[in-house]
């Protein structure tokens, strides 16, 4: 085994460490407290070219390998948690089922200027009834000589109303569950297609979680995304990515707070020493290193089995678990540990804490992961 | 157009910390990287490419072989072609014997336009390289360029001066060296880097280099250094307050005091 990064990689983190201290760190307070979307920041991300790490060249990527881009969302989400999972809900979300499932045409017009980040890129599965039981959608999409027309509404979807392109789901055959849903592929500008209820959250709260609503809504017979009722597929395929993705940014928001709160230690004096030699607290950061490193092993291994076509369904929930579950718990003790300042919105703490929260919630909550992986021991 | 620049790894001293018996530093872990000023030296040598599509950069750097990394950087950066210049032959080089070498290298480079270098490394801070090896090769310099503009066959620089500036134009082939007011470099982009590390990073060693033994490394070098030191922090300085007649004429007797009236 090589526990080691190739040297790409490694410049790789040292490429988004650079950025996302100087570009994204000085606006992840400010977006947070204004719930604004940082369109400025996706406008960079952009012209250097991380929008599409993983894409193969001829489809306007940069040709790179799958834990490069997990590398990327973790060193984001160390310092914002919302320019992250932008990243991840473009690139997992949207990028990955156009890639896998795509026909040609559909790449070139596609996942070409989303790769290339001109275009951004968003996912709709859940709906207010479909949530955990995504094989509950309502949606319904109907063929109609050369266009479909689809009909209902998505909720809670990230990059919604800032994406150009979202991959959606709808069922083709009511009477058939989940082996009746289909997927597709919707221009923002579809005639019929418009944003609804803008949510307001805990935490991530400059990323735009939007409903979308399909009111005879007209898409070319084209876009439909894979084959007629294989739609769940292609949801399941891609979540197992986007697991991956959000256990990275699960990582990435336990390491910055983890960090944040090694630097405070040894500056805060209380008693006339400093945290940091206290060795009651020496050994709460031992504890929350151990954890940080765990999960980071579990995030890495599911990033190298997707990367080497291996099978990652159970390494992508096993990953998911323990980084979300680590990211909830670190910034938890992180905020304990700065105390009253913690709690307050001087120090990026508290911030921290409320966006881990979602990490156990979205793409799978954490007792989806815990279904998935005991299904696998007992199957 | 051919620009060369020049550029040195080095340790990022704003992570390095001051052992506080000895007095030195203490570089054990201490990441390595670009010396920034040399990086506003590749950045504008990027944006002349920028503008003239028909422009080769070519990054060369005298160092131990990991500075292989700081050339895949500039790979990264957009530069197209990278030599180090790398042999135990050359350890111990100071500034006169380093611009010695690297302008003997650069000679090997035909017909080259414009060399851009950094104003000085953050670890020496001597700021001797550049402007020595533009005497090394008898071309005109200009130091701290603050603004560049390329017309014709000449170049138009902004030389930036304690209270202001100098406009300084010279003819091609010129040496440049850099001050971070020129330019913000830009960033990697992750398609540079997968391409840097498939690009070669071509080595020269000292067969390649063709140097006077007798003017490299430690006996090549006629520089001693005595000791290094911190300088002292300067104590705090006295505040005046007030606007009435007592505190200027305070202020006058404090001015007076340090003979600065």
């Amino acid at each position: 085994m090589d526990f080691n990064l190739s040297k790409e990689q490694e410049l790789i983190r040292q490429l988004v460490h650079d950025f996302a201290e100087n570009e994204v760190k000085p606006l992840a307070a400010e977006i947070d407290e204004q719930e604004r979307f940082p369109r400025e920041t996706v406008e960079k991300m952009a012209n250097i070219g991380l929008f599409g790490i993983n894409i193969p060249k001829q489809y306007g990527g940069a040709g790179g390998d799958y834990l490069s881009y997990i590398i990327a969302i973790e060193e984001l989400a160390k310092v914002c948690a919302t320019t992250a999972i932008i990243l991840s809900a473009h690139n997992s979300l949207c990028c990955g089922p156009i890639l896998t499932y795509g026909t040609e045409e559909q790449k070139q017009k596609y996942l070409v200027p989303l790769a290339k980040g001109e275009k951004l890129g968003a996912f709709g599965l859940t709906e207010p009834n479909a949530g955990t039981d995504s094989a509950a959608q309502q949606t319904v999409a109907v063929l109609d000589g050369d266009h479909w027309v689809i009909n209902g509404s998505k909720c809670f979807i990230t990059n919604g109303g800032q994406a150009d392109v979202y991959v959606i789901f709808a069922m083709t055959d009511k009477a058939k569950g989940n082996k009746g849903i289909s997927a597709f592929i919707v221009e923002k500008d579809a005639p019929g297609f418009s944003i609804g209820k803008i949510e307001h959250k805990l935490g991530i709260r400059a990323s735009a979680t939007a409903e979308l609503i399909f009111e005879d809504c007209i898409i070319p017979k084209e876009n439909l995304l894979g084959e007629v009722n294989k739609g769940f597929k292609v949801a399941m395929g891609t979540l197992d990515g986007g697991r991956i993705g959000v256990s990275a940014q699960a990582l990435g928001i336990a390491e910055g707070a983890f960090d944040e709160t090694v630097k405070y230690m040894k500056e805060r004096v209380q008693f006339r020493k400093t945290l940091s030699s206290f060795q009651g607290l020496q050994w709460m950061c031992a504890d929350m290193k151990c954890a940080i490193e765990s999960a980071k092993l579990l995030v890495y291994r599911a990033a190298m089995c997707k990367q080497n076509g291996k099978s990652y369904t159970e390494e992508a929930a096993m990953a998911k678990l323990v980084a979300a579950n680590t990211a909830m718990d670190v910034t938890t003790k992180c905020v304990q540990l700065h105390g009253g300042y913690g709690y307050s919105r001087e120090y990026p703490i508290e911030r921290m804490m409320r966006d881990a929260k979602i990490t156990e919630i979205y793409e799978g909550t954490s007792q989806v992961q815990q279904m998935v992986i005991s299904g696998r021991i007992f199957k | 157009m051919k620009i060369i620049v020049c550029i040195k790894q080095v340790p990022d001293t704003t992570e390095v910390k001051l052992d506080p018996k000895t007095g030195r530093l203490i570089r054990d872990g201490v990441p390595s990287i670009i010396n920034p000023d040399d990086k506003n030296a590749l950045e504008e040598a990027l944006r002349i490419k920028d503008n003239n599509p028909n422009t080769t950069v070519t990054v060369i750097s005298m160092g131990p072989p990991q500075a292989d990394v700081a050339m895949r950087e500039a790979l990264a950066m957009g530069a197209d072609e990278a030599i180090l210049i790398s042999g135990r032959e050359f350890g111990g080089s100071d500034t006169w014997a380093t611009s010695y070498i690297i302008a003997t290298a650069i000679k090997k480079i035909p017909d080259f336009d414009i060399i851009l270098c950094g104003r000085q490394a953050i670890d020496g801070d001597t700021a001797q390289v550049g402007p020595q090896i533009a005497e090394q090769l008898n071309i005109p310099q200009i130091t701290y360029v603050q603004n560049l503009v390329v017309e014709g066959d000449k170049v138009i620089a902004q030389r930036q001066l304690e209270d202001g500036y100098a406009v300084v134009e010279a003819k091609m082939p010129v040496l440049l060296t850099a001050i971070k007011e020129l330019n913000i470099p830009r960033y990697m982009t992750p398609a540079g880097i997968f391409n840097a590390y498939k690009q070669e990073v071509k080595i020269w060693g000292f067969a390649d280099v063709p140097v006077d033994p007798e003017k490299i490394g430690l006996k090549g070098s006629p520089t001693n250094v005595n000791r290094t030191f911190s300088p002292e922090a300067k104590g705090q300085g006295i505040m005046l307050e007030g606007a009435d007649r007592a505190s200027v004429k305070k202020l006058v007797d404090c001015l007076d005091e340090k003979h600065l009236l």
